[in-house]
């Protein structure tokens, strides 16, 4: 809603604070004052002008002398280029001196050798958006009404000299839709009276009854409980006065003709929308408010033909629709330059069913606006009035006699019942009985005293927003000001605040790897479908969930696995140049196993890890180091240790899709459940790598909620070894699809109690040994706790684990 | 042979001023002061003394070698040091050249301003509590005293899945979660931090994913003081003491009153700048009395309990923290943005 401040002040004595300070203080009230822009963009110097005499110029053929008379004394001569100058004309006139939009200062010029002693200007020259201008005055040179007065300063002429308040309003202040909405709201903030419009009380001029010309009748009462009507007869359509379409353009709406002004003006005085028909285009004088029916079909006032349905209403006469209730008026029915009658509405529609007819045809207009948030039914029948009096007096109309109406039923004022009690317990504030009904009667509400301390307060149709006891304290909250309530601490009970499990384990993940050199991403969660399909295993099970309206196919899906948006981002890097990527995620990812949801999707929530290009870097000193498969195993496996998990997980060579075969390993965790396969580490397949145009890329993602479940923060204190160790090296040739794996555990378990660790320090294949064959280099440490080791029971022990090797893996221990 | 004796002093010596290096210097002591040297060589003679020469003679030759040691000891000493030196001056390095880097990841900026405010709400006696992104109509919408068909549902447009299954649009659902997981006990206090999704094209300023963090409390005398109370302790802990914030009244379905609240813009201290608009306040979250709807909906009794909710962007929240210009950054994972959140 834009407000102007000079019309504001019909209603309210502004003395003494600008549109700024209004503004502020509004927006202080809580309607919030986006802008308060002037009207004038810079004009200064224009003037009314009479053209007198246009010629031809005499050496350019789109150019015209002009005579014209601007109230200076004498006449001036003025070069213009606009089509549409003509003699007997009142226009806009920058004379000498003048200031234009935009820093054009006017001088004294010569046009193609002819002296122009100013500028006839146009609406955009004004600074004026011609949007808001009627169709005709859009093209050339602004033409003012003839009875225009010469000399007249144009500010004054158009209400340039004005401010608008660009109000940006919460849906519940509908009441501020309206001048006299915001004049009542003005009254609250600053105790000031208000000067309310009276309409005309002797409208009717002609000798006959609005009953003899038509008849109003509501066939759906639920969606319309009040209609009015008026006849008037005799209108003549012409502008409306230049007051009327500056205040119309000003709130931003183009004037049409004096009839359909009327009932805009109206609506922005009033907050009720008006409609006038053609009455003779109404057929027997019949208006009936009824839902729309089977494949009825109408063509709206911007030429479109609407297919109706059948929850739609509409307004009809006795054969058909001629209109689209509360949302548009049909073409059938519009007034024309020829209307001589017309058939004036004023009426209540039910906010939801204009709201759901107005998305349901994606048409919005300033009517529907303003009915989907509910109009005050106290106006509908005061609007009516005010509009037909205004058709009386500027298209001389007569109005008929006495008010076409139907009434299903009025509303009950809301009374509200309050207490001091509840207003200072709910605020923290000490007001008194007193402050508040003076908070109150400044709102126009009225308040009655119970005995019991419990007031009842009658609360305006104006504000249908306020229909509890809180929106009375926010009321009075307001208005006796955010800024006076005073600074608490709560009372009672003290509480220990604290992290949930998973949140600390997800910020105990976010330390270890950061620390490990890896930056956390956050992506988005929506993918497109293939990306949901590439990584198959990590989505098992989880059918795509779709958005039913998305903004583009790339996000139309939501994701069932974070790798490819991990893809995505180094991606992203490698393109500017970022080729040394260590990225991870901690988010969901949402799996379901229905077609259609009828329940919530199981969301799950996952870490992935991505490593590409260099371990480290160049520099002076060191040559680069790729990453590789165990940088990122590596790392997974500080994160368990960290997490207490190292003697649950098990890494075993896996072939998932999107994965390279022949290096990627399924983490493995031990439970009570048995062995769970909670993700997978491996790099990329060379395929997916492809698609992405990345390099060499190593990857992980697994589960939380089992880490959640078996984390162990426990810390096992172990005294310090007092007896040294006795270490022994060996090397062992075996197949080369034994893994490094498969050898320590063996050793683990055939060594015995005395075998402290055992750890692989060299692979070798090579045709020393056969292409067959590998190598691997293991290192034993054997102690016991209690006392020096003897060689005779180290020797024995390793020979067990000689006859281990040699009897499962066919190991030979090499010399 | 005391003669003797004098003279291998003085010649020693004289030998020893001139010697050149380490070596030199060793060869001379063997000749001197060996087991077959110089001295060894004429005190061997002393056999050959009276008794009464004997000692006197001896003496004499204790003190020659004495004064050839002392000469010895401190030319090797000279020596040591200028070896040292030679070394020290050898293995000198560059140090002004980078030493060898480590690398340490960042926390998300985003997560960063979470974990930061969730502390300072811990601090004050939270807890905290999430909820799911993919929600239920019921609980994003009407239990927040939004009905289908509301005006105010035109606030936020969606995405759904199906007709009673969205994205959830804000974090507030979780205010309704958390009561009904309460079952009516007192007191209840939560902050609830996570994704939302709202139909919106991206631009500088605008995110179709963003963050929020939602905060609820409710008690048996909860007042819109101590929300004031709360909001302004929580902004001196985030943005420093001298900080305060200013309540307009606003709208929100779920408060009543509502409020949105600014804080001195941190830019120019209140004084009016571009970035607050000349006005010196930047406005950073909304906040209200939870709405009886809203309570009775949780499983509370309106007219036994009040209480207070609060909800902020965490976007808006770090990109005026970090004065970052573009909130894309956030979901590029551009390595070069995040390195920079690498600190304390």
């Amino acid at each position: 809603m834009n407000v102007s401040y000079r019309w504001l002040s019909d209603y309210i004595d502004l003395s003494g604070i600008s549109a700024q300070q209004l503004a502020e203080m509004m927006t202080r009230g809580g309607i919030e004052i986006d802008s308060v822009p002037s009207r004038n963009a810079g004009v200064t110097g224009v003037v009314v002008g009479y053209v007198k005499k246009r010629e031809k110029h005499p050496d350019a053929d789109k150019l015209s002398v002009c005579t014209v008379d601007a109230g200076t004394g004498e006449d001036l001569q003025i070069v213009c280029g606009a089509p549409n100058v003509g003699a007997d004309m009142k226009v806009p006139v920058a004379v000498v001196g003048a200031k234009l939009p935009g820093g054009l200062n006017i001088k004294r010029a010569k046009l193609r050798g002819v002296e122009s002693q100013g500028m006839i200007c146009s609406a955009r020259e004004l600074g004026i958006n011609d949007k808001l201008l009627p169709k005709e005055q859009q093209e050339g040179i602004l033409v003012l009404p003839p009875d225009t007065e010469i000399g007249r300063d144009i500010l004054d002429v158009l209400a340039l000299d004005d401010s608008i308040l660009e109000l940006d309003l919460t849906p519940n202040r509908s009441d501020c839709l309206s001048m006299l909405g915001v004049a009542y709201e003005v009254s609250a903030l600053t105790g000031r009276p208000l000067n309310l419009p009276e309409p005309a009380k002797d409208i009717f001029a002609a000798s006959d009854s609005t009953a003899d010309y038509v008849k109003v009748s509501i066939s759906a009462p639920d969606h319309c409980s009040l209609y009015t009507a008026r006849y008037i007869k005799g209108v003549q359509v012409a502008p409306a006065p230049q007051w009327m379409q500056n205040r119309l353009i000003a709130a931003g709406i183009r004037p049409i003709n004096n009839i359909v002004d009327i009932t805009n003006y109206v609506m922005l005085e009033y907050g009720q929308p008006l409609h006038a028909f053609d009455g003779g285009k109404v057929a027997g004088g019949r208006i009936d408010v009824r839902l729309a029916k089977a494949n009825e079909t109408l063509v709206t006032l911007d030429d479109q033909e609407r297919k109706l349905e059948l929850q739609m209403l509409v307004i009809a006469d006795a054969e058909k629709a001629i209109g689209l209730a509360g949302v548009m008026g049909g073409a059938n029915s519009e007034v024309s330059a020829d209307t001589t009658d017309i058939i004036l509405e004023s009426a209540k529609f039910d906010g939801s069913t204009i709201r759901r007819t107005s998305r349901q045809l994606g048409l919005r207009s300033e009517a529907s606006a303003r009915f989907e948030k509910e109009v005050d039914y106290g106006r509908v029948r005061a609007a009516l009035d005010r509009a037909a009096g205004l058709i009386a007096r500027y298209a001389q109309g007569l109005v008929t006699e006495g008010v076409a109406e139907a009434e299903i039923s009025a509303p009950e004022s809301a009374v509200i019942e309050l207490s001091l009690s509840r207003v200072n317990g709910m605020l923290g504030t000490e007001l008194s009985s007193l402050e508040i009904k003076t908070i109150l009667s400044r709102l126009q509400f009225e308040v009655e005293v119970g005995g019991d301390g419990v007031w009842k307060v009658t609360v305006p149709s104006r504000r249908t927003d306020i229909t509890r006891d809180v929106d009375l304290v926010e009321e009075i909250a307001r208005l006796h000001g955010y800024d006076e309530i005073p600074t608490t601490l709560i009372e009672g009970t003290t509480t220990a605040g604290s992290l949930t499990r998973p949140q600390s384990i997800r910020r105990e993940l976010r330390a270890i790897l950061t620390g490990a050199g890896v930056h956390e991403a956050i992506s988005y969660s929506v993918t497109s479908l293939p990306r949901t399909a590439l990584f198959a295993e990590l989505s098992a099970g989880a059918k795509p969930i779709a958005l039913a309206m998305p903004m583009s196919e790339e996000r139309s899906v939501l994701r069932t696995t974070l790798i490819p948006s991990l893809l995505e981002s180094a991606a992203y890097n490698l393109s500017r140049k970022n080729g040394d990527i260590a990225l991870f995620e901690i988010g969901n990812v949402y799996h379901t196993d229905e077609e259609t949801l009828t329940r919530l999707p199981h969301e799950k929530p996952r870490a992935a890890l991505l490593l590409a290009g260099n371990r480290r870097t160049a520099a002076w000193n060191r040559t680069a180091e790729s990453v590789d498969f165990y940088d990122a195993k590596g790392i997974l496996e500080k994160v368990f240790e960290r997490l207490g998990l190292s003697d649950r997980i098990s890494y075993k060579a896996a072939q998932p899709t999107g994965f390279h075969p022949g290096r990627t390993a399924a983490i493995v965790l031990r439970t009570e459940r048995g062995d769970e396969t909670i993700g997978y580490v491996g790099q990329a397949h060379p395929e997916t790598q492809r698609e992405f145009d990345l390099p060499d890329t190593y990857v992980a993602e697994f589960e939380l909620d089992p880490v959640y479940e078996y984390a162990n923060s426990l810390i096992e204190y172990r005294t310090l070894p007092r007896y040294p160790a006795i270490e022994r090296d060996i090397a062992v040739v075996v197949d080369r699809g034994v893994s490094g794996g498969d050898l320590t555990a063996a050793i683990s378990a055939s060594a015995g109690e005395l075998l402290e660790s055992v750890k692989v320090f060299d692979v070798y294949m090579g045709e020393r040994i056969g292409n067959d064959k590998k190598s691997v280099a293991l290192a034993l440490v054997y102690r016991h706790g209690e006392r020096t080791l003897t060689d005779e029971e180290v020797g024995e022990a390793h020979s067990r684990v000689l006859a281990e090797l040699e009897q499962t893996y066919g190991a030979e221990l090499r010399k | 042979m005391k003669e003797r004796l004098e003279a291998l002093r003085i010649e020693a010596l004289d030998k020893l001023q001139s010697v050149a290096d380490a070596a030199a210097l060793n060869d001379l002591r063997v000749h001197y002061l060996g087991k077959k040297g110089q001295l060894t060589e004429i005190l061997r003679g002393m056999g050959a003394l009276s008794a009464e020469e004997r000692p006197v003679i001896g003496q004499v030759g204790n003190e020659v070698r004495a004064a050839i040691e002392a000469v010895i000891a401190e030319k090797q000493e000279a020596f040591d040091r200028a070896a040292t030196a030679h070394r020290l001056q050898a293995e000198t390095i560059d140090v002004t050249l980078p030493g060898k880097s480590v690398s340490v990841g960042a926390v998300h900026p985003l997560n960063k301003v979470v974990q930061e405010i969730e502390d300072i709400f811990i601090g004050m006696g939270y807890t905290v509590a999430e909820g799911p992104e993919v929600e239920t109509d019921f609980f994003n919408f009407e239990a927040l005293n939004l009905p289908k068909n509301h005006p105010a549902r035109d606030m936020q447009d969606s995405f759904y899945i199906t007709d009673e299954i969205l994205l959830r649009t804000q974090t507030s659902p979780v205010q309704i979660r958390t009561m009904k997981a309460m079952n009516g006990k007192t007191p209840v206090k939560v902050i609830c931090p996570g994704k939302v999704y709202r139909r919106d094209d991206d631009d500088a300023t605008h995110s179709f994913m963003f963050h929020q963090i939602e905060g609820l409390v409710i008690g048996p005398n909860i007042r819109m003081s101590d929300l004031k109370g709360t909001l302004l302790q929580f902004v001196q802990e985030m943005y420093g003491s001298q900080m305060q914030i200013r309540l307009r009244p606003s709208f929100f379905p779920f408060t009543e009153p509502s409020a949105e609240v600014d804080v001195t813009c941190a830019q120019c201290g209140g004084s009016g700048c571009r970035m607050c608009k000349h006005t010196g306040w930047i406005e950073i979250l909304g906040c209200g009395m939870v709405h009886p709807k809203v309570l009775e909906y949780g499983g509370y009794d309106p007219k036994e309990v009040t209480g207070f909710a609060f909800g902020m962007g965490v976007e808006r929240i770090a990109l005026l923290k970090y004065g970052i210009d573009d909130i894309r950054h956030f979901y590029a994972n551009d390595t070069r943005f995040l390195n920079q959140f690498a600190k304390m």
